[in-house]
């Protein structure tokens, strides 16, 4: 790891979560004290077995649910004890979210859908106003991921791959700070697989974006800088490291 | 942003939500039809109830009455008669009415009140002319079927039509015979009416025609074909004597009065419908018509009273459009009733009806009179005072009726819950997008909530609009159903109504409108409570 890095603290740093969830009567932990950090245009994947807790994770980390134990930190700062509307705005504003089931609403046109996170932002006053400015950072978006031909139509008029870029363009256009990708592959065939991977890694390296995949795929998760496993609650071990 | 937007393309997506808007639609359309036709009825009810009982009614406590009216008149005008447009004394009794139905030969007896009047003075505190039969045309189903028999320029008064005069004097003929026949030979006289005229085919009689009539005269003198067209009659007549039978048709004993007594009779009390077979309408029989006599009986001022009877020409009928009215009161000339009732000695009336200048002046008005006149011998009311038990008994009414509709609008409320329930629920994966893009709980709580609004809103227009396009066309549409269905849905016969009744106030329409919507945001406010609570964890992981 680079040693810039060591100096300031992580942008994102997730310390020493516990997460459990009741079952009936028993408390079934999941997070054992896992802690991840990732730096400023850092590119870290998590792999680990299928219910080691991957998504639980990011969306501790992402505001999304909050640890039992343990604490986010923004640039040092905690954040996971922030009250509810601040933790809605540094959803909106500095984390941006990709699902493994993309989950794009289905009542709104793919154009709409990349606008959702800008709409939710602003009010319809301010909405209205910068309509034209959204609708164009909409449209630029979608060319970036390649689906300027498919700006109206519908969720369930795409395919897979589509619907996941759309879900990416969507986590982006908030300019957001980080990018938690959770399985963005995972429903993909290979070749849709290495496109989004290739988005992903476009991104990374041309806007410095950082960026938090989870996946089962050792594959994939080599193309990151770093991947670490999450086993057992914890994070055991990284797997390999490569310089910046 | 989001909110409005996805709250359009819910409601532009969900077929079901078309089901809440056409339950909150029927609702507010029904709640106004049904509110428009009962203040209609109501609205139409008092003036009918109004206009008869003019504005202010001053009555003594007991039947006696209140001596010198010329004094009591007097005194009115003096402490009120700056409000007062015009006044009439009367008086009011009860008693009761004798008359024989010609087509049974029954003798009926009913109660009535009897409510000696000065025409002109009634008509000046009330429209008279308009209740009186033969100042109307008569009207069955929209067709004249007997035009007015005098014009509405004709003063008021006592006197017969030519028609009535020529039913008067055949009755005094038959009479006279009967009484002479009776008299010689103590036989049982012929009967004569207008029973040997077939009752269905022309049941609205002598009076019509008098041509016909004049032919029945040659019918008593030749008694075999009579009693031949009514054989079965003759049984149960031979068993009562004479006398008994036609003991309407003797003079009273012991009427004092010089002035004859005439009478206006409420329709109700004589009449009664039938089915004509072969128009198919519903016609009115009249069992008594001008120039008839009947008897009235009734109560003497003096106390304790003593009953009196004496015979009354029936000189017209009227028909006031209120049936508590028209079949209940007689109107008879003051003068005849106060010598029968041995009032004319001093003089005396038991009420006196005022007509206001304006009526919101009634409460002034009403104060004056109770200062000029000593508490205790007369009672001074409103005519919503004095009718206040039917009045506020249709309020009630309307009251009543106004809850259950809007439970049907609460039953659209919870048809409204359920579907947004079962839409939270559907849209729970949904709310965790768009909570983990940042909506607030509060945001996605106006989304379910104006969703609500929305329904309520559209849902109340088209109800509003429904309702008004139905109260608007709602003599068509009854002539509609009554032509679907085959038989008349309001029959102006029995409601007195040619027409349905309606008024629609705003202020209620608006009321409705904004009630249903109310209940339309209450009903989401529950749904939208939960998919406010949704942990967005959850709600993403829901299947
Ligand atoms: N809301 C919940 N209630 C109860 N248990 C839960 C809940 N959410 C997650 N779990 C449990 O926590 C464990 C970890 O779940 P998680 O989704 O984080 O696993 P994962 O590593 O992402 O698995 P996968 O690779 O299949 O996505 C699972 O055993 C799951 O059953
Ligand atoms: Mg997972």
């Amino acid at each position: 790891m680079n040693d810039i890095h060591r100096m300031t603290p992580p942008l994102i740093s997730a310390e020493a979560i516990s997460r459990s969830y009741l079952k009936g009567q028993h408390k079934v932990p999941v997070l054992r004290g896992a802690g991840l950090s990732a730096h400023r245009g850092e590119f870290v994947s998590v792999i680990g077995q299928s219910g080691s807790g991957k998504s639980t994770l990011l969306h501790v980390m992402g505001l999304l649910d909050s640890p039992d134990v343990g604490e986010v930190r923004l640039e040092g700062n905690r954040i996971d004890n922030l009250s509810a509307a601040a933790r809605d705005q540094l959803r909106n504003h500095v984390f941006g979210f990709i699902f493994q089931f993309y989950h794009l609403l289905p009542e709104l046109s793919l154009l709409e859908n990349v606008m959702a996170p800008l709409m939710i932002r602003h009010s319809i006053i301010d909405f209205w106003r910068k309509r034209k400015a959204t609708r164009d950072a909409a449209l630029e978006m979608l060319e970036q991921v390649g689906l300027s031909h498919r700006v109206h139509h519908r969720p369930s008029e795409l395919s897979g791959g589509e619907m996941q870029r759309g879900a990416i363009a969507r986590a982006l256009i908030g300019k957001p700070e980080i990018l938690l990708a959770d399985e963005p592959t995972g429903n993909l065939d290979a070749e849709t697989g290495r496109d989004i991977m290739e988005l992903l890694n476009r991104l990374n390296q041309e806007q410095q974006l950082t960026i938090v995949m989870v996946t089962h795929d050792e594959a994939i998760a080599a193309q990151a800088h770093r991947t670490v496993r999450l086993q057992q609650g914890q994070i055991q071990r990284v797997l390999h490291e490569e310089a910046a | 942003m989001y909110k409005l937007l996805l709250c359009l393309r819910y409601l532009r997506t969900r077929y079901i939500a078309l089901a809440c808007i056409v339950s909150v639609m029927l609702g507010v359309a029904t709640m106004i039809v049904v509110n428009s036709v009962m203040a209609g009825f109501s609205t139409e009810m008092r003036d009918r109830l109004h206009n008869f009982l003019a504005d202010i009614v001053i009555e003594s406590r007991g039947t006696a009455g209140i001596p010198n009216v010329d004094e009591q008149l007097r005194r009115v005008q003096e402490c009120a008669g700056q409000y007062i447009a015009a006044m009439t004394p009367s008086i009011e009794v009860p008693g009761m009415v004798t008359f024989t139905d010609p087509y049974s030969r029954e003798s009926y007896t009913l109660p009535i009140e009897i409510h000696g009047i000065d025409p002109e003075g009634k008509a000046a505190v009330g429209p008279l002319k308009d209740y009186l039969d033969s100042y109307n045309a008569i009207v069955e189903d929209g067709v004249v079927v007997r035009p007015a028999l005098r014009s509405s320029d004709v003063p008021l008064g006592w006197e017969l039509t030519p028609q009535g005069q020529e039913h008067y004097e055949l009755v005094q003929e038959r009479k006279r015979m009967f009484l002479d026949e009776a008299s010689q030979s103590g036989a049982f006289p012929p009967v004569m009416d207008r029973t040997t005229e077939s009752i269905p085919d022309d049941p609205v009689f002598d009076s019509v025609d008098a041509t016909e009539s004049g032919d029945t005269l040659d019918a008593p003198g030749d008694p075999g074909t009579v009693l031949t067209d009514a054989t079965g009659d003759k049984d149960a007549a031979a068993e009562q004597s004479p006398e008994m039978m036609f003991e309407d048709y003797k003079l009273p004993v012991g009427s004092t009065a010089s002035e004859p007594a005439r009478i206006y009779i409420g329709e109700g009390l004589v009449s009664f419908f039938v089915k004509n077979q072969q128009t198919g309408r519903q016609q009115k029989v009249m069992m008594v018509e001008p120039g008839d006599d009947v008897i009235v009986s009734t109560i003497t001022a003096q106390t304790p009273p003593e009953v009196t009877k004496f015979q009354a020409t029936v000189v017209d009928s009227f028909h006031s459009g209120m049936s508590e009215i028209d079949s209940r009161i007689v109107l008879m000339n003051i003068k005849a009733l106060q010598q029968n009732r041995g009032m004319h000695l001093d003089d005396a009336i038991t009420s006196i009806h005022i007509r206001l200048k304006d009526y919101a002046d009634a409460e002034k008005a009403l104060a004056a009179l109770e200062q000029a006149f000593p508490p205790g011998q007369v009672t001074i009311r409103t005519w919503e005072e004095k009718q206040g038990l039917l009045l506020s008994a249709v309020e009630v009414e309307t009251a009543i009726l106004n809850v259950l509709l809007f439970l049907i609008i609460a039953v659209a409320g919870f048809g409204i819950l359920a579907i947004f329930y079962m839409i939270v629920v559907e849209k729970t994966r949904d709310i965790g997008i768009l909570k983990s893009l940042g909506a607030s709980s509060s945001g996605v709580m106006s989304i379910f909530l104006s969703y609500g609004l929305a329904l309520g809103v559209v849902g109340s227009s088209a109800g509003v609009m429904l309702g008004l396009l139905f109260v608007h066309y709602i003599n068509e549409i009854e002539d509609l159903l009554s032509w679907l269905t085959g038989r008349k849905v309001f029959d102006e016969k029995i409601y007195y109504f040619f027409e349905i009744p309606t008024s629609i106030s705003p202020w209620m329409v608006i009321s409705v409108a904004l009630g249903a919507i109310a209940i339309a945001v209450l009903a989401s406010i529950l749904p939208a409570r939960r998919a406010a609570a949704l942990h967005p964890v959850r709600a993403l992981r829901f299947e």
